[in-house]
């Protein structure tokens, strides 16, 4: 007895020390790690209606006041919006927008004047909106060449192909090509305050500040880089085939001109949406005693030349301030209270399916 | 010496013409190179994107890539759109272009082998490669070499000329296997003569069973060929110092090579589904794609001819008509939308399948560490499949046991041996496998082991020193000891070999042989010796003589080659596998232990030789040739002292090594020398044996008869050196020795005796089969010398016939073997595997049905399956045995008749109910409508088991029967194939497959299994057990049985639902993207333009929301492994493949479009007629949709480890930063869109954030809320398994383990006072039997019917154990008769012997009586019986017999041609002698029928 027991623990000795491959020396033995053996610490929720419901709550309680407060911060935003596409014989542009072609020379003005019913306190963003205007159709988005646009020579005089067919006119590269540009909003909107005595001031708007900085400063840049007769830089293009004046001429601030011109740059900001905005001038709070916009009367004179008729678009001037959010949108303030109701309600129907259905479970758990 | 044969004997196929030319004629034949490779360099390019392309998804994505090259329609930048279909494509080019090289390299290894190839020019053997060796070439083989092609054995050094072969890589089996000189070369003397013959043979095949040809000499001789004469590519040889012969098939055309075709591709069943809804994908993007282009047309329609500036021209400048533009919009739809068809899907299900296979691998509860090998997942694309499962097909030898063959106990002339310190020592090894740990460390074991018995301590001592190990290993601990003590291959492990002598029968033993050797010393006869004594002797001499082991000498060690099995990729040729894979227990003798390469083994081989060669290894093959012209009358005794101590003797008797072909054997062999009676040497004509105190006897051995499996014996002519009298010993089966029993005569006490020999041994053998025991009959026959020459005449003839050898033989040995005179019987355990019954008693509750195929006889089978639960003992069994086609169809017929009868119209609702209770068991599913209607299905599956024979299998799988055969078999609980061949199993698998469209797995782990394996949807190999053809044919490769649990159970069922859910997730995911876009063209005039920046669109689904999807995919876990498996129930929701159900496709999708439209619309309306510009307004969408979709992740998320945490924040810090840098990177690339800063004015805008809140929510919100309402209104199984992990350990342990008293109360065996509760359909009560006869059998000879019940009431409470025995008649002249088997629940049976009823003499009953008293044992008389399985607990059901008064006599008679199931008739008695005098009139009243 005691003989084989030693020997057998004699011989596992020996086999461990010279065992050659032997089972112990080269094991295969998979590493008991809580990562291999797929035993990693876990959350595991279940989904049910106890565990739920507090979520369910909570939504619903942090979501409504958040609606509410938006809401509020959207209804204290002053908005005023004027279409004047001059659609109906009684519009005062009705005679603008029968007459019209892209090419025509002679400007035709229009003035509409309106009634500012509050003042507007803060400072007052003056934006144009177009409506059923597809800035973001396919052929439309692509048709723009960023390398011209940002200054370089060679694009400035080969086009990229995306411009086809606004790529070249008369063999001439166009700058800037492409459909956007070529479409390019060329009405001019001012603004005139009528005193209560009846004099006419006009408001001042600024045309600086209304594009994104980096787009004003980085991704479009003049060709010729500071060099300021844009003339001669712009020398050998052609102007895009609806516009009626080269792009060096669309303002005569250097800064502002060319393709750093920032109504251009805001115009090459396509558009999301078929109806769209886009930032026209700032009128800027000039004190704290005055508000920017007193109530009032006012005319806004339009040089009307943008045709919208082949597209029944719609053309507005649209005068708003704006909030931390934006401009004017009761939309998601109304979102929040309605999804927080709503989580809300599920949260009670989900606290009656657990007390009737709940403990069911639970018991036959245990029972069982 | 043999070299010098002409070389003119040159193969000739096909007999074309039989012309010599210089050159090798048979050049056009295939040469012996291999190529498994798919690719050439250059093929390989054209050849993979060929292959890459029959992927329609690839087809696909190529097309949309180039579509971006046409203009007109192109959606993005060309180049960018390219970039990820390149990158799929040469990700799976690069995996494709490894895989192949590596084939190369085992190739070209392989082909680069050496052998001894004969040339012609120098005439000497030459080493050549393996690659040059021609058909026709001759080849000088050695010792442990491997065959490099088919070639026919021409000349061996063996003086037999005989050649032993090891052929495991082919078939699997180890032991070692004779193949012989051709037979006209058999008497030639080196060096050979010239020849110049022709060979003819058949055409390549792929049998590895069959080969015939004949050998045409130069005088016209005509010599046969066969498979003994055939050295197959691949096996090794053994034992033979030196083998000549020449290449019949070579290279690809050898029958390994055939054999080998490769895997076949296999899809899940997951991905079939998954491509039905791809498809659907496909039909949504058309219609989407339609929808727009309809759209775009009208749109343009609308404005006439006025044409909207941002209606830009065509770049030539022309216009396009709006139905053009519709075309073209189409085209470019099918651009933006293409994320709906996910690229990105394919390749992460391949990520997720590889990780799956990954953690698979590494579970450690998959390792076996006594072979220190585990699963091996060779198929990667079909991990899911495992938890799909609903069909197994399972191997039973090696399978589910482990194919070890331990001696249990025996019965000699009627007197049973009951071995009980035997059965102690079997006990101990199971024991010691719980208790491995500190029995190893304390050296306990084999202290307790030594307390049991004393013969054992001296042996482990003698073991630990003889260099034998185990073959197989029984238990962990054992194996652990065995590998400790030597890592040298021997046959047995000692838990085969150790057989505990019965005192009793050792003393009986010893007694006859020192009265034998008295007799001999006086010169006394023989046959003076007491007749049971003389049994006795017979009895052992039978047992060692009786069979065709090889003794060999541990001096003679085996060699093998010995390399370590380390698969690390499918391996597809044998030579691959030959190469890379030698078991551990292949590893070779101690002189070359070390080496571990072929290059290394090939000196050793050399080594091996020179040792055989040397004078100090002399082998025990020559020393019996020394004692060779000691034989007949001269009795070859040794002076061998006797001696009785065990020490001494095992200490020589130790040194000797049975080689067995069939375990069996082996285990009876060890088994009688545990009693003294020991081979020591086997010739072809002289068997040695030594007894105790006659010293060596020498038995001339004139003919042996091998075992068939028609036969199902096998028996030896000898002539006895004692009596000198020619004696036939026979062994086999139970139930065709007991037919050939000489009818005992009924005058003299002569034949008395063997009436009662008879009779008990019947008792006994039943008792076995009881037990689970493999059960033989040993008989002997003394023929006179004029019977013998009589016999031998015939014999001769057959032997020497051309035309129908095979038959004739067969004929011969029937006419030899009759009127036996039976000597006892022997109970032979092959031990199940560990945790066999509880894997399949678990799996079974997973609703896996399980089917065994075997190709064992029935009997075994059946006891098998009862001993691992798979039959359960209240089951009724169909056997179906037919012998032609038209007696197949009727039993089917009548099954299935009867199956109506008894189930679906008297007692569907019950049965489905048991059943479904029982199946459902765990009572915490307050409502389970997917589990009833599960059962509901019109096939039922009751309480059957069928059992079928290969025969009738053949039959059943006519195309005619098939469904007949289905339609029964799949209303059975367990069915039962015994004796099917390998194709029969692959048919069978087949069948099931394709006709019940359900999904198969097939487990087996030898040669025979392979084309099962193939066949299944899963094939399963057991590694380690029998070879490597099943390992290397299948899917996975588990090292045991038992680990099928954790693989399907756990790991399948995770692989299925991760991957179902993942699959779901990205059909969503995609879906909900790609809407977004397609809400978006109502409002860009369905322009094809996107909001979302191309970058972001091509690489949302590659980059930015591919991490936590993956890692959900790869580990998610809904329910722990512990409750998996404490819960197989749980297994069901794969099989009813829940987590993906069609609708789900929908359900997801409308989910997917109801998400896009709150992402879509919460922004637009929040940007409504504002100055948001494009990108601008598009990026927060991208975000949300990002934001939406890992957090529609998160709810469908069941575990949250660090990793899930991790990869989301980690996607969306991705996205954050990849847009960031992507948006300040550069203000004039990425044309033609360029979101410049976007991002950065993105992140300052408040409004962002408060989208970024709620439109998540709100879109999740009805999903959160659904999955919450059904958590708690109708959980899924698996939603309460989930909860069960919830809970404290403490209460889970409690409630799974009250749900498993429970379940294993009705799966289980149950006791009966606990049954008494229970109560039971009546049908369940008895173990009723049926009985077919077919036309042959049916006239007057259907038996009745007898049961009785000694267990009185209990068998109204369903744990009844009535006796059943069925008669049926089965005569010599029809020796296919149809058998009918039953069930026997009373271990007691014994049935009457007699050819027919009629002829039952009347004496019997009387005798039966007497029996009845003598021990509570039931008789029932008139037919023979053919298999009698028994109940296990059978045992433990006399005890609980009720001390008086309650017991009922219960007699059940049967009629098959009436309705079944409905004729019985129960008869409660009291069991009194009255009662007993009924029954035997019934008997007697029955008999006369």
């Amino acid at each position: 007895m005691m003989a084989s027991s030693y020997n057998a623990k004699d011989e596992d000795g020996h086999i461990t020390v010279s065992g050659p491959g032997g089972g112990t020396l080269k094991n295969k033995k998979p590493d008991n790690t809580a990562f291999k053996q797929q035993r990693l610490p876990a959350w595991q929720p279940i989904l049910t209606a106890g565990t739920v419901l507090p979520a369910f709550f909570i939504i619903g309680l942090i979501f409504i006041p958040i609606g509410i407060g938006l809401y509020v911060t959207s209804n204290n935003i002053k908005e005023l919006e004027i279409d004047y596409t001059g659609v109906d014989m009684s519009s005062p542009c009705f005679n603008c927008s029968q007459n019209f072609s892209w090419n025509s020379t002679r400007p035709c003005t229009c003035t509409i004047p309106f009634y500012l019913e509050q003042a507007f306190e803060s400072n007052v963003f003056m934006y144009y909106g177009l409506s059923n205007f597809y800035q973001n159709h396919r052929r439309y988005v692509k048709s723009r060449d960023d390398s011209q646009l940002n200054g370089d020579i060679e694009a400035l005089l080969n086009p990229s192909k995306e411009c086809e067919p606004y790529a070249r006119n008369e063999n001439k590269p166009i700058a800037p090509c492409g459909a956007i540009a070529n479409s390019m909003f060329n009405d001019t909107l001012e603004l005139f305050y009528i005193d209560p005595n009846g004099t006419k001031i006009q408001i001042p708007l600024m045309k600086k500040g209304i594009a994104w900085w980096t787009d004003k400063h980085v991704k479009f840049r003049n060709p010729g880089g500071n060099n300021p007769n844009l003339t001669a830089v712009f020398q050998g293009t052609t102007k895009p085939v609806n516009w009626r004046k080269p792009v060096y001429e669309l303002d005569t601030d250097s800064e502002n001109n060319g393709f750093i011109n920032e109504d251009f740059i805001v115009w090459m900001r396509t558009a999301a949406l078929p109806t769209f905005r886009k930032l026209y001038r700032i009128i800027q709070k000039k004190n704290s005693m005055i508000p920017t916009l007193p109530r009032g009367n006012y005319t806004l004179e339009v040089v009307y030349n943008y045709p919208v008729g082949s597209f029944e678009g719609r053309k507005r001037m649209i005068l708003s301030t704006i909030s931390w959010m934006g401009g004017k949108n009761p939309f998601l303030g109304i979102a929040y209270i309605t999804v927080g109701s709503i989580c809300f309600f599920l949260g009670v129907v989900l606290l009656i399916i657990h007390h009737k259905y709940g403990n069911r479970n639970n018991s036959a758990d245990i029972t069982n | 010496g043999v070299g010098e044969k002409d070389t003119e004997t040159l193969g000739k196929f096909e007999a074309e013409n039989g012309l010599w030319r210089e050159e090798n004629p048979n050049r056009h034949y295939a040469n012996n190179k291999i190529k498994t490779t798919k690719y050439t360099l250059l093929s390989f390019l054209p050849k993979n994107l060929f292959e890459q392309f029959h992927r329609f998804a690839n087809v696909y994505f190529v097309f949309i890539a180039l579509l971006n090259f046409v203009p007109v329609v192109n959606a993005f930048q060309p180049e960018l759109a390219l970039a990820p279909v390149v990158f799929i494509l040469s990700v799976t080019a690069i995996k494709d272009l490894w895989e192949d090289y590596r084939r190369h390299r085992s190739d070209k290894e392989i082909n680069h082998m050496d052998c001894l190839v004969y040339s012609r020019l120098e005439r000497r053997y030459v080493e050549r490669y393996w690659k040059e060796v021609r058909v026709g070439d001759f080849i000088r083989l050695r010792c442990n070499e491997i065959l490099p092609a088919d070639v026919l054995l021409l000349s061996s050094s063996d003086p037999d000329r005989l050649c032993h072969i090891e052929t495991a890589t082919l078939d699997g089996e180890t032991n070692l296997k004779q193949r012989q000189v051709v037979r006209s070369f058999f008497d030639l003397v080196r060096p050979l003569l010239f020849y110049n013959s022709i060979i003819e043979c058949e055409k390549p095949n792929n049998d590895l069973n069959r080969f015939r040809g004949y050998i045409i000499h130069r005088n016209g001789r005509r010599d046969g060929l066969y498979k003994e004469n055939l050295l197959l590519r691949g096996c090794t040889i053994r034992n033979t110092e030196e083998a000549v012969g020449i290449v019949i098939y070579a290279g690809h055309e050898t029958k390994a090579m055939l054999n080998n075709n490769g895997p076949r591709y296999k899809r899940s069943k997951l991905e079939r589904q998954m491509n039905v809804d791809v498809f659907w994908c496909v039909i949504i993007l058309l219609v989407m794609c339609l929808f727009a282009a309809v759209g775009h047309g009208l749109w343009m329609f609308q404005y006439g001819d006025k044409r909207p500036v941002f209606d830009v021209l065509s770049p030539e400048g022309t216009d396009l008509s709006p139905i053009l533009s519709a075309i073209y919009l189409f085209l470019t739809m099918i651009i933006v939308f293409q994320v709906l068809i996910p690229i990105s899907l394919f390749v992460s299900i391949e990520i997720v399948k590889i990780c799956q296979v990954y953690f698979i691998h590494q579970d450690m509860d998959l390792y076996d560490e006594e072979t220190d090998s585990h699963l091996q997942c060779r198929a990667l694309n079909i991990t899911e499949d495992l938890g799909q499962m609903q069909y197994i097909f399972s191997d039973k030898t090696g399978t589910l046991t482990e194919n070890k063959m331990v001696f249990r106990r025996c019965t000699v002339a009627g007197v049973e041996y009951s071995h009980d310190a035997n059965a102690r020592r079997l006990a101990m090894y199971q024991e010691m496998d719980s208790e491995e740990e500190e029995c190893m460390s304390h050296g306990g074991t084999l202290t307790r082991r030594d307390s049991v018995t004393s013969h054992q301590s001296a042996r482990v001592v003698l073991r630990s020193q003889s260099t034998k190990s185990h073959r197989r290993t029984g238990s962990r601990a054992e194996a652990k000891r065995a590998s400790i003590l030597s890592k040298h291959t021997a046959f047995s492990s000692p838990m085969e070999k150790d057989i505990t002598p019965d005192p009793q029968l050792l003393d009986k033993v010893n007694e006859c042989s020192s009265q034998l050797d008295f007799m001999r010393f006086h010169s006394q006869p023989m046959s003076q010796l007491p007749s049971d004594l003389s049994d006795i002797i017979d009895f052992f001499i039978a047992l060692t003589i009786c069979n065709t082991v090889v003794v060999s000498s541990p001096n003679q060690p085996r060699q093998k080659v010995r390399m370590r099995f380390e698969l690390k990729s499918p391996v597809k040729t044998i030579e691959d596998f030959i190469k890379r894979f030698t078991p551990s227990r292949l590893t070779s003798g101690s002189n070359s232990s070390s080496s571990s390469s072929l290059i290394t083994n090939r000196s050793s081989n050399r080594g091996c030789s020179s040792v055989l060669s040397s004078p100090s290894a002399e082998s025990t093959l020559t020393k019996l040739d020394e004692e060779r012209p000691a034989r007949g009358l001269e009795h070859a005794f040794s002076p061998v002292p006797p001696n009785y101590e065990g020490k001494t003797w095992a200490a020589e008797e130790g040194e000797l090594r049975y080689e067995a072909e069939s375990p069996d054997e082996a285990a009876l062999v060890y088994a009688a020398r545990a009693y003294k009676c020991s081979l020591v040497g086997r010739l072809p004509d002289q068997v040695t044996v030594e007894l105790p105190h006659l010293g060596k006897l020498s038995f001339e051995l004139l003919h042996t008869l091998g075992f068939d499996s028609t036969r199902k014996r096998m028996s030896v002519v000898v002539r006895h050196p004692l009596t000198d009298q020619i004696t036939v010993y026979t062994k086999g089966a139970d139930s065709v020795i007991m037919d050939l029993i000489k009818p005992p005569s009924t005058d003299n006490s002569k034949g008395k005796r063997q009436r009662k020999i008879v009779y008990r041994t019947q008792n006994y053998l039943n008792l076995y089969a009881a037990d689970g025991l493999r059960t033989l009959c040993i008989a002997k026959k003394i023929l006179t010398k004029e019977e013998y020459a009589c016999w031998l005449q015939r014999h001769l003839e057959a032997e020497t016939a051309i035309q129908g050898r095979e038959e004739l033989l067969f004929e011969s040995a029937l006419r030899l073997e009759t009127n036996l005179q039976l000597l006892g019987a022997t109970g032979i355990e092959d031990r199940l595997q560990d945790g066999v019954p509880e894997t399949i008693a678990s799996l079974r509750k997973a609703g896996l049905q399980i089917w065994v195929l075997t190709g064992d006889k029935q009997e075994t089978a059946i006891n098998i399956a009862y001993a691992c639960k798979l039959l359960e003992p209240e089951e009724e069994i169909l056997t179906l045995n037919a012998d032609s086609q038209e007696a197949c169809a009727l039993l089917l017929e009548e099954s299935l008749h009867y199956i109506q009868a008894k189930f679906l119209c008297t007692s569907t609702d019950q049965a489905a109910k048991t059943f479904h209770s029982e199946f459902a068991a765990f009572d915490i599913y307050p409502s389970s409508p997917p589990s009833s209607s599960s059962h509901t299905s019109p096939f039922t599956v009751h309480r059957l088991g069928l059992v079928i024979d290969g025969r009738t299998l053949a039959y059943a799988l006519d195309k005619n029967l098939e469904d007949k055969f289905l339609a029964v078999a799949r209303s059975c609980r367990s069915v039962l194939c015994c004796r099917s061949t390998p194709l029969q199993k692959s048919m069978v698998v087949k069948l099931v497959r394709n006709k019940l469209k359900v999904m198969t797995l097939a487990i087996g782990d030898g040669a025979n299994d392979v084309s099962m394996i193939q066949v299944a949807d899963v094939g399963v190999g057991i590694s380690g057990q029998e070879g490597m053809q099943a390992v290397m044919a299948s899917d996975f490769a588990l090292p045991r049985f038992q680990y099928l649990q954790k693989l399907l159970l756990v790991h399948g069922h995770w692989c299925y639902s991760r991957l179902a859910n993942m699959i779901l997730y990205f059909f969503y995911k995609n879906a909900m993207f790609v809407a977004l876009i397609f809400w978006y063209q109502f409002y860009c005039g369905f322009s094809g333009s996107a909001m979302i920046d191309q970058w972001y669109l091509i690489f949302f689904n590659l980059m930015f929301s591919a991490f936590p999807q993956l890692i959900t995919g790869t580990l998610d876990k809904d329910v722990s492994a512990e409750t998996l498996q404490q819960l197989p129930q749980l297994y069901m929701n794969g099989q009813n493949s829940e987590e993906y159900k069609p609708y789900m496709f929908w359900m997801n999708m409308i989910d997917a479009f109801y998400q896009s439209l709150v992402c879509f619309f919460l922004p637009y309306f929040a940007y409504a007629d504002s100055d948001v510009d494009l990108f601008t307004w598009g990026t927060p969408i991208t975000t949300l949709a990002l934001f939406t979709i890992l957090l529609h992740l998160g709810i469908e998320t069941k575990t949250w480890t660090w990793m899930n945490w991790a990869s989301i924040t980690f996607s969306i810090a991705l996205f954050f930063t990849v847009a960031l840098c992507y948006n300040a990177s550069c203000p004039t690339c990425y044309s033609p869109s360029n979101p410049y800063w976007t991002m950065q004015r993105l992140l300052q805008d408040p409004l962002f954030y408060m989208l970024c809140v709620i439109t998540p929510l709100a879109a999740l919100l009805p999903r959160y809320f659904y999955r919450a309402c059904q958590g708690t209104l109708f959980p899924s199984p698996v939603q309460v398994g989930r909860q069960l992990d919830k809970l404290p350990s403490e209460t889970r342990r409690n409630i799974l383990s009250l749900s498993r008293v429970k379940v294993g109360a009705q799966l289980g065996p149950k006791p009966p006072f606990l049954s008494l509760l229970k109560p039971f359909p009546k049908d369940y009560n008895h173990k009723d039997q049926k009985s077919f006869s077919n036309s042959k059998t049916a006239q007057g000879c259907q038996g009745p019917v007898l049961q009785m019940d000694n267990v009185g009431k209990s068998h109204q409470k369903g744990q009844s154990s009535p006796l059943g025995v069925t008669h049926s008649k089965k005569g010599l002249s029809d020796p296919y008769t149809f058998v009918s088997t039953e069930i026997d629940t009373l271990p007691y049976t014994k049935e009457a012997p007699g050819h027919t009823g009629e002829s039952q003499p009347p004496s019997t009953k009387d005798s039966d009586c007497l029996d009845k008293t003598l021990d509570p044992s039931d008789l029932s008389l008139s037919s023979w019986i053919t298999s009698t399985p028994l109940l296990t607990q059978g045992d433990s059901v006399q005890v609980t017999l009720p001390p008086a008064g309650g017991s009922q006599c219960v007699t059940y008679k049967r009629n098959s041609e009436e309705t079944p199931g409905l004729d019985h008739t129960v008869r409660p008695t009291r069991r009194t002698e009255e009662q007993l005098a009924n029954c035997s009139k019934d008997h007697s009243l029955q008999t006369t029928l």
